[in-house]
């Protein structure tokens, strides 16, 4: 056995491997890279429009989806892009694995390893956990979420919505509403948004806006009023799921509804609605706004489809960006 | 109150080193003799007599160092340390004391747990090590431990490390009660109520990575509070391991209106801020956290001054499987006694932040002072506790290189200038490289 096996690497894996490169935080990312997962994304969203939209871009990669926190969008976009890049994918969900039995992730990420995927992609509720998966595998690492630190393809896909939509992100103006001290998604678009030029104001209660974010490049208000100067409304989930008990971060739902609920009264006609899911309608977000043809919430879950696509391809093809265009292009 | 396994005290001539002692006054390149662990000579051209001669040219000779604040992780966790690794670790750091904390499995809050530890180090210790004991029962901040007849069995100082006294009623009465039995009280100083959930500073770096924050209020709040406890009563105390501006600040201001308050400083909070976390790195989680640049820098300045009197590793060994583990999920601490001088030369005498002569004596006979122990110095007819240092040596620090038992350094792969090349505790050759 000992000597079939560098044999059969050598037979079924493509000839060199990619200069191993993780997504794990928008801090990671260049303009330019931005720029260019931008434009893959948008030749896949135009393979998709074709009635068989399975690409063989991917044909023998591996990619693990590891899934310690509960997840519709982002498990099930993840799973369908990398199939429809013909890739074999392996969802793991933490309830009924290993996991559930006091495994370390260290050694979750060993066992996984062995199968020598291309990709891990990990959702986890504690910072750090994807740093940890690329220090113990040789996987490509792209972080689904990690507790509230990160969340970069989310940011991404959004910055893709915003970008179909406007025809460009520079020079816009995005409030950001509600809890951004639980929020992953905040941080990141943040990130994302400052990157590419746009303007970003956070809007919430003051035990909910962290200390200090300032120095990230936004600006700051507690007046749910400074929503009306911004062409996107970005609305967070209440996330009273990672509130510690007895904290009183806010004294009541209900009075944070009526002081920083996103209402139909508080918007200008023609601004653009966005949340990342799953919505409290109600707290965050009234019923009415989130149901409006000004919101873009279905469409940041197909953003999400086509920018994980562009993720997983950019991570696993080395090619300049123009060659990679003309190849999907080639094969659509 | 310390103690250590009897052997053989040494006989050596210490030749040609730059003696170096701050308290004494010496700096000049001498000879010293110890016979039978006393310093019998100092002088030019010592005659070797027989004893074992260690050639010093070029190499400075300090009196060694005391180090107020060591987790032995004994009782109950030997896995992570124990008396022999602990002791071998901080010979080769150049310590001739240590201070063991009492949180540990069990607790040391009672005269027979402090005894068992106490009849170990003497068949065990390689450096003499003292022990202190909880200042309440099983550190759970309720009732007050026997602190008279831990004191008569050996306790160092009384402390509840790791944890605050929360309830100021209690602060009193223990600070009241331990004159009794005459040690200093030590404080971990942590406002529970505004950690909660916190993995590091509070700042604009904790506000980026999403970490829950861990103000600086909450030390400051818990300094002053407990510096105004002991204006009020008129006892000493000691303050373990400062972090925050703001605490130094009151430190000083509580010294100056004549308060008997003390104060001991990490490397790690000395050499490094916040911005180290970013890289996740688990061995940069610590309790107290990594504050900010400006909070560094008036840590720095307080031990020139001498507000702060004492650097204390506070050695936090720690399982490797139980750091291998996301940021978020790992304990707090890190390892310390086998790079202390080498960082602090590097970081800040190197580049002449902090004069070699501080250093050395806020790592000796400061700490020494602070707990009413002998401080080591370099004069006839006293102990030999000396530390020979070579400065211009530089070494990498790694895994293999640890007598420790873990290896959760924040220094791994670094390359550290000045080096520990022998050590004499307590009159015993205890190290020598």
């Amino acid at each position: 056995m000992a000597d079939v096996r560098p044999f059969i690497r050598e037979e079924l894996l493509p000839p060199e491997r990619p200069p191993r490169r993780h997504l794990i935080s928008i801090a990671d990312l260049t303009r330019d890279d931005v720029e260019r997962l931008l434009s893959l994304a948008r030749a896949f969203a135009r393979t998709l429009e074709r009635e068989v939209k399975k690409l063989p871009t991917l044909k023998g990669r591996t990619v693990v989806n590891l899934f310690f926190e509960s997840s519709t969008r982002t498990s099930s976009s993840f799973e369908l892009a990398a199939k429809r890049l013909s890739a074999d994918v392996m969802s793991i969900k933490a309830a009924g694995s290993a996991v559930d039995k006091v495994e370390s992730l260290k050694d979750t990420a060993l066992t996984l390893a062995a199968y020598d995927p291309d990709v891990i992609v990990i959702r986890h509720p504690e910072i750090g956990a994807p740093h940890l998966v690329a220090r113990f595998t040789q996987a490509h690492v792209v972080n689904a979420g990690d507790g509230k630190h990160q969340h970069p393809t989310q940011a991404l896909l959004d910055l893709y919505t915003i970008d179909e939509e406007f025809g460009g992100i520079e020079g816009l103006h995005v409030a950001i509403v509600g809890d951004v001290l639980h929020s992953r998604v905040a941080r990141s678009n943040i990130q994302a948004l400052a990157l590419m030029g746009a303007k970003v104001t956070l809007v919430g209660p003051p035990p909910l806006i962290p200390r200090g974010i300032e120095a990230m490049g936004c600006e700051v208000s507690y007046d749910i009023g400074a929503i009306r100067d911004a062409d996107v409304v970005y609305v967070l989930r209440m996330q009273s799921e990672r509130m510690l008990e007895g904290e009183n971060y806010v004294p009541s739902l209900r009075e944070y509804a009526e002081r920083w609920g996103v209402t139909p009264a508080r918007l200008r006609p023609g601004q653009k609605v966005m949340h990342p899911g799953p919505m409290n309608r109600g707290v965050e977000i009234d019923s009415a706004v989130a149901d409006s043809p000004d919101a873009l919430i279905e469409r940041q879950v197909r953003s999400g489809l086509v920018m994980r696509m562009a993720v997983l391809y950019d991570l696993l093809a080395h090619a300049p960006v123009e060659e990679k265009v003309a190849a999907i292009q080639e094969v659509a | 109150m310390l103690y250590a396994k009897s052997g053989e005290k040494s006989d050596l001539v210490i030749r040609g080193a730059r003696v170096l002692d701050p308290g004494e006054g010496i700096d000049a390149v001498l000879d010293v003799r110890v016979d039978g662990g006393v310093i019998s000579e100092i002088g030019e051209r010592l005659d070797a007599n027989g004893h074992r001669v260690l050639e010093a040219a070029g190499l400075v000779l300090a009196p060694a160092f005391v180090d107020p604040h060591v987790h032995l992780r004994t009782p109950g966790r030997e896995d992570e340390e124990d008396l022999v690794s602990g002791t071998r670790a901080a010979a080769a750091g150049g310590y001739c004391a240590i201070l063991a904390m009492p949180n540990t499995d069990p607790v040391v809050d009672s005269a027979a747990v402090l005894g068992s530890l106490v009849e170990r180090a003497r068949a065990e210790a390689e450096v003499p090590v003292g022990f202190f004991a909880a200042i309440t029962k099983g550190q759970a901040g309720g009732e007050l431990t026997e602190m008279v007849e831990l004191a008569e069995a050996g306790a160092a100082g009384f402390t509840d490390d790791g944890k605050p006294v929360v309830a100021p009623g209690l602060m009193r009465r223990a600070l009241q009660y331990v004159a009794v039995a005459g040690r200093r009280i030590a404080l971990h100083e942590e406002e529970p109520t505004l950690t909660r959930g916190g993995q590091m500073h509070e700042g604009r770096v904790s506000a980026e990575l999403g970490f829950g924050g861990w103000p600086s209020i909450a030390e400051s709040l818990m300094v002053s509070r407990d510096l105004a406890v002991a204006a009020y009563e008129g006892r000493p105390i000691h303050l373990l391991h400062l972090s925050a501006r703001e605490s130094v600040e009151a430190l000083r201001r509580a010294q100056d209106e004549g308060v008997r308050g003390t104060g001991e400083v990490t490397p790690h909070h000395l050499c490094l801020t916040d911005e180290a976390v970013r890289s996740l790195d688990p061995n940069l989680k610590m309790n107290p956290p990594l504050r900010a640049e400006e909070d560094r820098a008036a840590l720095i300045e307080a031990l020139r001054d001498g507000t702060i009197e004492a650097i204390a590793t506070d050695h936090a060994p720690h399982a490797r499987h139980e750091k291998e583990v996301p940021f978020e999920s790992a304990p707090f601490g890190v390892t310390g006694l086998e790079t202390a001088f080498s960082v602090l030369f590097t970081r800040l005498v190197e580049p002449g932040v902090l004069p070699l002569a501080t250093l050395l004596e806020r790592m000796s006979a400061g700490p020494a002072r602070i707990y009413g122990l002998d401080a080591p110095r370099i004069a006839v007819g006293a102990p030999a506790n000396l530390v020979l240092l070579d400065l211009g040596e530089s070494w990498v620090v790694t895994e293999a290189g640890f007598r420790s038992k873990s290896a959760n350094s924040w220094l791994l792969g670094e390359t550290l200038r000045g080096r520990v090349r022998a050590t004499v505790a307590d009159g015993r050759l205890a190290y020598s490289a």
